[in-house]
């Protein structure tokens, strides 16, 4: 703290009284705080909240949260003066209120990111909830300067608009979500990685390809190699087949640079332990090489899963039958039906991010002994 | 020990009693962790006198390295009272009066031994000049001339350390706070800085505080030991142990050393529970 | 077989000369990048053939196992181009062209490369300046953080079709809007990277500008920003890769008509093979030059700094 006074507290404050001195609505419909009471007393409430932000801090967690729910309460009424004639022709008035809710969200976040706990759950859910109510506030924001600026929604849809074309699209978005991801994406993902994988072994026995396939694998990393998408689709025609071989090209190299760096990472000592028991080439590719590789073949699992889903959907830039995330896009997009795009990039990242967290659990179940998974206890 | 009353005699110069460079009493600090707190210091009372040559030694987790980084406002103290250079050890950071070496050199590996010295000279904002003559001064010093130009990886540990000692040096501290710094060195390169050490010392007639665990560098560097106890972190013994100024690594072999080495031994038997 | 001692002599010189230059990474780099020509011509006349076969059956033409050699390595639109074929193109579309012509691969390279520029540096920098906010804010840091590392596992290259449309819609055209899509790319491998390295400063360096009481400023400065370079520099060359991926992504959804992704999309609609292929593999070069020129720049740099040993 700088001075006696805070200053998130402050800003709050003087947002809300300047919030009060200005119109909440201009435009064909002029409207005054006056004009909405329970907006009005809402507005009064954050007001009151900052000055006693100001005043007093935020002394502890509990107070966080109160002060969040407050914010929260204030959002809510936001969206609810939005709907009643806000929309459209939002003014100063109204604006200087969302930042007066913004100063006290940014206030009650910092202080829950400051807790500590020594009790790992509440940890956690600190550590949770800090991104999630930010995550929150930034949608949030996003509605109100859609709705308030009156933002064409061929440009920025809101995110309710994207929420509701969700809900409606369901059977098309799970066409799509079949067609690329569970035909295309899982196919030539592990037909990618398995075949990355077996190349690795049996480089791994001769050093002469090993020299020579590192350096070239890490080169073909940086590659744009989407671009093969148009020649996989003349290839392998249309459908999910011609994604499936993309998605097979992009994640063979990570998979093949990762296992054959990961086969060197036993240590010396490990290895001259197993040659000290007399064990064979197998035997300590079985108990020790590979155990020790997890953590790359891992790496590239996880790098891969990201790929296959960018690989497929590129592809279908590229031509498609009539269905299939990528297809989707690009005539959606074609049709200024921006809804619709990002229910399906909602799709996408959904299915993205459950990818890859599938991933990293099966990681951490099967590396669990790697420095990076370690409690303390 | 009729030669450091000498030795103590002489250095005190004008003043009649010496200043307290440091000054700690009733001092404690707890971590509270997961699993309850834990005691790192405890009841923690000691005075080092101007030009004093002062050790603590004691097995690992008795707050020996903890108490020094109390000192060089690193940690904070729960309870107690504690003077720097007659100042809170806040004020005495602020005003640069101490410097610190660390278990390792802690050199920047981006900028050549002269600019890795200069950089407590760069902070302060020093001017250039000035700067560079300090650096050739102190490494002159730590017998580092020639070096100005490597880089820290292109010298040996030894090297690294001494280069890290000139840095401490350059800004002129009352203080020299060493955590353990020949710790990671082999015997060898260790003995042979512990005779550069005391030489210097004796040249700049700094106060150190010295943090180790080997009792015959302890008893060889030292004027008092603070032999310490872990669990909880606490003294349990100061021994006086002033050798003549310039003595040589051949005093260890004398049986007045032997027998100060061994009350320095018999005291960490005592305080070492029979737990590990 | 009598054999002098001089040949002998050559021999084995040979044959030691053969294991040294198979003993680093580019003897064996060569000799696969060789084996992979080998293989793409075998390609090339396996997929071709039947193509050929069949031109010669409708033409009612007897055909050696020559003629039909011949014949796949000169089809105007071959399923599988052969190398010399893509060469010869890449030649006549780069070399014989004069830069401003429409049809010069150079010509499209820069449209390409330009907007892979733009994004690179703004991106660049927009990550540098986020990490280095969450390295200082610990409000910033807890609740960006976490949105900054999913966000890498979300397919953010299926954005691009739509920032270009809606761009274009309000009138932004061309560089821009790709430049756009690089920026996006970049942003998050360099904003991880920056963090790490400007993290990656020990306890013990950072207590040692607490014991100078160096200011927030001057520790940034003389410890965390020089003990972030290597890291800037490993995340750069993996952000001007994909800036490059986002530049040619972004020529697609339009039909633009400049740059390598257009290219490749005229190319997949004419069926012109040779062009697609000559397209691609100028790309790779791209990437591979714009990798390059980022490691000389670090070797450089970290070799000032005496980072390099």
């Amino acid at each position: 703290m700088t001075g006696r006074w805070d200053r998130f507290g402050l800003a709050a404050l003087a947002f809300a009284l300047l919030a009060l001195a200005l119109p909440l609505a201009g435009g064909e419909n002029p409207l005054a705080w006056t004009g909405r009471p329970a907006g009005l007393a809402v507005l009064l409430a954050v007001g009151g909240v900052g000055a006693l932000v100001a005043w007093k801090g935020v002394p502890g967690t509990a107070a966080a949260l109160a002060v969040l729910a407050t914010v929260f309460l204030g959002a809510l009424m936001a969206m609810k003066l939005m709907d009643g004639g806000v929309a459209g022709n939002a003014s100063w008035g109204f604006w200087s209120y969302i930042f007066a809710l913004w100063a006290l969200t940014w206030r009650g976040i910092a202080r829950i990111a400051a807790y500590r706990s020594m009790v790992n759950e509440r940890q956690q859910m600190a550590n949770f909830f800090v991104p999630a109510f930010f995550g929150l506030w930034l949608l949030f924001l996003w509605q109100m300067v859609c709705l308030g600026f009156g933002v064409p929604g061929v440009l920025l849809p809101p995110p309710s608009a994207i929420f509701i074309k969700l809900i409606g699209s369901l059977d098309i978005l799970w066409e799509d979500f079949v067609q690329t991801f569970m035909k295309a994406v899982i196919s030539g993902y592990v037909i990618g990685c398995g075949a990355g994988f077996v190349v690795a072994i049996l480089v791994d026995r001769v050093p002469f390809l090993k020299r020579g396939l590192l350096p070239l694998g890490n080169m073909v990393s940086a590659l744009p190699i989407v671009g093969v998408a148009p020649i996989m689709v003349m290839w392998f025609g249309f459908d999910w087949q011609s994604k499936a071989a993309v998605v097979v090209i992009m994640t063979f190299f990570p998979m093949l640079v990762n296992t054959v760096t990961g086969l060197s990472a036993a240590g010396a000592l490990e290895l001259d332990l197993m040659r000290s028991y007399g064990s064979g080439y197998w035997q300590s590719l079985f108990k020790l090489r590979l155990q020790a590789a997890m953590p790359f073949i891992f790496n590239a699992l996880k790098i891969n899963s990201t790929l296959a889903l960018i690989g497929a959907i590129v592809a279908e830039f590229f031509g498609t039958p009539t269905v299939g995330m990528g297809f989707r896009i690009s005539t959606e997009v074609g049709r200024m039906n921006v809804d619709m795009v990002w229910a399906e990039i909602f799709v996408a990242a959904l299915a993205g991010s459950t990818f890859y967290g599938v991933t990293a659990m099966m990681e951490r179940a099967v590396t669990f002994w790697h420095p990076s998974y370690r409690t303390k206890r | 020990m009729a030669d450091a009353q000498e030795r103590i005699a002489s250095t005190a110069g004008l003043e009649s009693s010496r200043r307290h460079v440091v000054d700690i009493e009733g001092l404690k600090l707890t971590f509270q962790t997961a699993d309850g707190p834990v005691f790192a210091l405890t009841d923690i009372n000691l005075k080092v006198d101007e030009g004093d040559f002062v050790s603590f030694i004691g097995p690992s987790g008795c707050g020996k390295t903890t108490l020094l980084r109390v000192i060089a406002d690193l940690e904070q103290p729960t309870e107690g009272s504690i003077m720097v250079n007659g100042v809170s050890p806040h004020e005495a950071r602020m005003a640069r009066s101490y410097g610190y070496i660390f278990q390792a050199p802690a050199l920047y590996p981006w900028r050549t031994i002269e600019r890795n010295v200069t950089l407590p000279l760069e902070v302060i904002g020093m001017a250039k000049a000035e700067r560079l003559e300090r650096a050739r001064r102190y490494l002159k010093l730590v017998n580092l001339a020639g070096f100005e130009k490597k880089y820290p990886w292109q010298l040996s540990g030894g090297m690294q350390q001494r280069a890290s000692i000139a840095r401490a040096l350059c800004v002129d501290p009352e203080l020299l706070l060493m955590d353990e710094p020949f710790g990671a060195l082999d015997e060898i390169v260790r003995d042979h800085l512990n005779e550069q050490l005391l030489q210097l010392w004796r040249q700049t007639e700094k106060t150190v505080v010295f943090v180790t665990h080997s009792i015959p560098e302890a008893v060889f560097l030292s004027t008092r030991i603070i032999v310490m106890s872990p669990r909880p972190g606490r003294i349990i013994d100061i021994i006086d142990c002033g050798f003549p100024p310039d003595r040589t690594l051949d005093i260890r072999e004398t049986p007045e050393f032997q027998e100060v080495a061994h009350r320095v031994r018999e005291g960490l038997r005592a305080g070492h529970g029979d737990d590990d | 077989m009598a054999m002098t001692t001089e040949t002998a002599v050559l021999e084995t010189g040979k044959r030691t000369l053969l294991a040294t230059a198979m003993a680093g990474q580019a003897g064996p780099v060569s000799l696969l990048l060789l084996a992979l020509v080998v293989i793409w011509y075998a390609g090339a006349v396996w997929m071709n053939a039947p193509w050929a076969i069949d031109r010669f059956e409708k033409q009612k033409i007897d055909w050696s196992a020559g003629d039909l050699l011949r014949a796949t390595m000169v089809q105007k639109r071959p399923i599988l181009p052969a190398p010399h074929q893509v060469l010869v193109e890449m030649n006549k579309t780069i070399l014989q062209k004069k830069i401003t012509s429409k049809r010069s691969l150079i010509y499209h390279s820069w449209v390409t490369l330009s907007s892979t520029l733009l994004g690179f540096a703004i991106g660049g920098i927009l990550g540098i300046l986020l990490a280095v906010g969450i390295v200082h804010n610990r409000t910033l840091e807890k609740s960006l953080m976490p949105w900054v590392i999913s966000s890498q596992t979300i397919p953010i290259l299926a954005i691009a079709p739509m920032v270009i449309v809606v761009l274009g819609a309000i009138g932004l055209r061309g560089l821009v809007p790709k430049a756009i899509i690089s920026t996006y790319l970049c942003f998050f491998p360099v904003t991880i990277g920056m963090v790490k390295g400007l993290r990656s400063p020990g306890v013990l360096e950072m207590d040692l500008m607490r014991t100078f009481n160096a200011s927030p400023w001057q520790t940034f400065w003389m410890l965390r920003w020089p003990a972030s370079l290597p890291f800037l520099f490993t995340s750069l060359k993996v952000a001007i890769a994909i800036s490059l991926v986002g530049a040619i992504v972004g020529e697609l959804p339009t039909g633009a008509q400049a740059g390598l992704g257009a290219r490749l999309l005229a190319g997949s609609y004419y069926g012109q093979t040779i062009q697609i292929w000559s397209a691609l593999m100028t790309a790779a070069v791209l990437a591979a030059l714009l990798v390059v020129l980022i490691g000389v720049i670090e070797r450089v740099v970290l070799k000032r700094m005496g980072m390099k040993r």
